[in-house]
């Protein structure tokens, strides 16, 4: 219960800060002041006053850019994961329920597709459609859709066998009726915790693809641009890799206790 | 016999499958990367034989089959950026990804079979709640965090290991083979060897730990459901304390799921080498693919992505196989 609500809290606290960006953020994130340059945070000695975890190497606000990330990270996950489960569940749902070369077509495909490895297939489709955040959004749905129809599949198969659906054929309900009204609110709980758990590989993905300069232009912040940025200034500026760090590290946690959370909330007998 | 036969078929038709997306998928990327390769004053004319020298003025299907045909005799064509054989610059890269994918297997089986073995000796007791602790912890967190974070701890904070490269360029080697660390172990140059251990534990490390989570939970649980059984008992009974029962009677028998799930996991920390390498500055496949993507190289990504595929596909069958011989219930006469 009580990792459903912190992971819940931060998300909640996360998505405030992505949406009021622009009330919250001290300062603009894109704005460069040289003579600010690689500024410590707010507990060290040579801090500047109003900026709370100093600045990067052209004299940004770190906090800024890091309230900015949001925003990336989150219309990521909220879009590429979204995608990637409506897409998914689809195929799963009518693979599972039809069976016969349905089954096996989609069955071949997932095998196809899971003999790339993602974060590869991840870049060379983002080479291929061009950077940007629809690129990303694109791939992340296009490339991680297996991993709903893989358990929806075989959810599904198993709930068409149950006496209830057999019931509702007998009723006289139609297959795609069957399918809706009976299979799909049985498998949701299911794809609820899935999504949870895709939209925190997709807040990685995003982050792998900006630290490879392949995500939005350079220039935007990213969580994981600025990580890239941080790891060159290592020995010289610890903080500007440490916060973006942070803020995906606790991101990736919630969005996984998340979905752990209710996967025990909705089923606790599987737990 | 015939499973076996099947499943090969199989094996090759998804290679099949591979190798048309692989290519479908970069064909259709916008961008002339012949364009890229040339001054600006370059003619149209410079361009057109540029493009004739490298097939791409042909059909997409003609495309394709010369460079399947290609494929099929060990000729991946021509790399745009670095201008040398797609085959020989991905063959010199592999062995570095390999030897740090299979250093980090071995250094997640060590961990995840420690874990497990602790969790089981001490089951519901405080060590296994801690051990469940871990694994959940460590599961949560993908390599590429985990690479930061020991950049950030062991190269920086305390600076245990060097953060970046594959050996120190003052040692470099003057070997027969691209496997520097089989190699170094070979000749007894132990200086190289450690050189390269150092600087491969840290992305090794990053990539083991997700894996060592899955072994330590899966080898605990069903070494847990075998040390109940009878003839555990029995050695118990026959006065073998509950380490040698563990090592020498439930280990081999626990063994057999968790094989299965490591080969599974392997294929997703091969993957993992792609950003990790990057991140480590190791001038492995990986490194080379975002290279290549960045350069938009078509042919030097269509050779890696397709060797990755291989791997994996190769990685897949090898444990089905192994499974298979090891498990006398599924051996065919």
């Amino acid at each position: 219960m009580a990792r459903l609500w912190l992971s819940g809290g931060w998300l909640v606290l996360l998505a405030l800060a992505a949406i009021f960006a622009p009330l919250i953020a001290p300062h603009d994130p894109l704005a460069q002041d040289l003579f600010l340059e690689k500024l410590p945070p707010f507990w060290m000695e040579g801090a500047e006053p109003g900026y709370y975890l100093g600045t990067d190497s052209l004299g940004r606000d770190v906090l800024s850019r890091l309230i900015y990330g949001a925003r990336v990270a989150l219309i990521v996950a909220v879009l590429a994961g979204g995608s990637a489960a409506i897409l998914g569940s689809v195929l799963g749902l009518l693979a599972g329920y039809l069976g016969g070369w349905t089954d096996r077509a989609v069955g071949r495909l997932i095998d196809i597709w899971m003999s790339f490895p993602p974060v590869l297939f991840a870049i060379l489709l983002v080479a291929v459609l061009g950077t940007g955040l629809s690129s990303v959004i694109i791939a992340i749905a296009v490339i991680d859709w297996t991993r709903f129809a893989r358990v929806v599949r075989a959810e599904t198969m198993a709930q068409s066998r149950m006496d209830y659906v057999a019931s509702a054929t007998v009723v006289g309900r139609s297959p795609l009726g069957t399918l809706w009204h009976e299979v799909v609110p049985n498998v949701l709980p299911t794809i609820l915790v899935l999504l949870s758990l895709e939209m925190g590989i997709t807040v990685i993905v995003e982050a792998i693809l900006s630290f490879v300069n392949l995500s939005v232009s350079s220039d935007d912040p990213t969580w994981g641009g600025m990580i890239a940025e941080g790891r060159t200034q290592i020995h010289f500026a610890l903080w500007i890799l440490v916060a973006p760090m942070v803020a995906l590290f606790l991101t990736v946690l919630a969005f996984s206790q998340f979905g752990e959370g209710l996967k025990d909330r909705l089923d606790p007998a599987a737990s | 016999m015939q499973a076996a036969f099947i499943r090969l078929l199989t094996t090759a038709l998804t290679l099949f499958g591979v190798a048309v997306v692989v290519f479908v998928v970069i064909r259709v990327a916008p961008g002339d990367p012949i364009a890229m390769m040339l001054p600006p004053g370059a003619t149209d004319a410079d361009i057109d034989r540029l493009r004739a020298a490298y097939g791409l003025d042909r059909s997409l299907a003609e495309q394709f089959f010369i460079w399947i045909g290609g494929v099929l005799q060990g000729d991946f064509g021509t790399s745009i950026s670095l201008r040398q054989n797609v085959g020989r610059i991905v063959l010199g890269r592999l062995p570095a990804t390999l030897e740090l994918a299979f250093y980090a297997l071995f250094l997640a089986v060590l961990l995840g079979g420690a874990l497990a073995v602790i969790g089981t000796l001490r089951r519901r007791g405080t060590a296994e709640g801690a051990v469940d602790l871990w694994n959940g912890m460590t599961l949560s967190i993908p390599d590429f965090l985990w690479g930061l974070i020991f950049i950030l701890c062991l190269g920086v904070l305390w600076p245990l290991f060097p953060i970046s490269g594959r050996i120190s360029p003052a040692l470099n080697p003057d070997y027969a083979t691209g496997f520097l660390l089989l190699e170094s172990l070979l000749r007894f140059d132990f200086r190289v060897t450690g050189d390269l251990l150092a600087h491969m534990t840290l992305p090794a490390l990053a990539l083991a730990l997700p894996l060592s989570a899955v072994i330590a939970q899966v080898l605990k649980q069903s070494l847990k459901e075998v040390m109940e059984l009878d003839y555990v008992n029995l050695a118990r009974a026959r006065g073998f304390s509950e380490v040698a029962v563990l090592f020498r009677e439930a280990l081999r028998n626990a063994a057999l799921p968790t094989l299965t799930l490591v080969g599974v996991q392997f294929t997703f920390l091969i993957g993992g080498t792609v950003i990790v390498e990057k991140l480590f500055s190791y001038e492995g496949l990986g490194n080379l693919a975002i290279d290549a993507v960045v350069n938009r190289d078509l042919p030097l990504i269509q050779g890696i992505v397709l060797l990755f595929a291989v791997l994996f596909i190769a990685t897949n069958l090898i444990v089905d196989l192994a499974y298979a011989a090891l498990n006398p219930r599924l051996r065919h006469g």
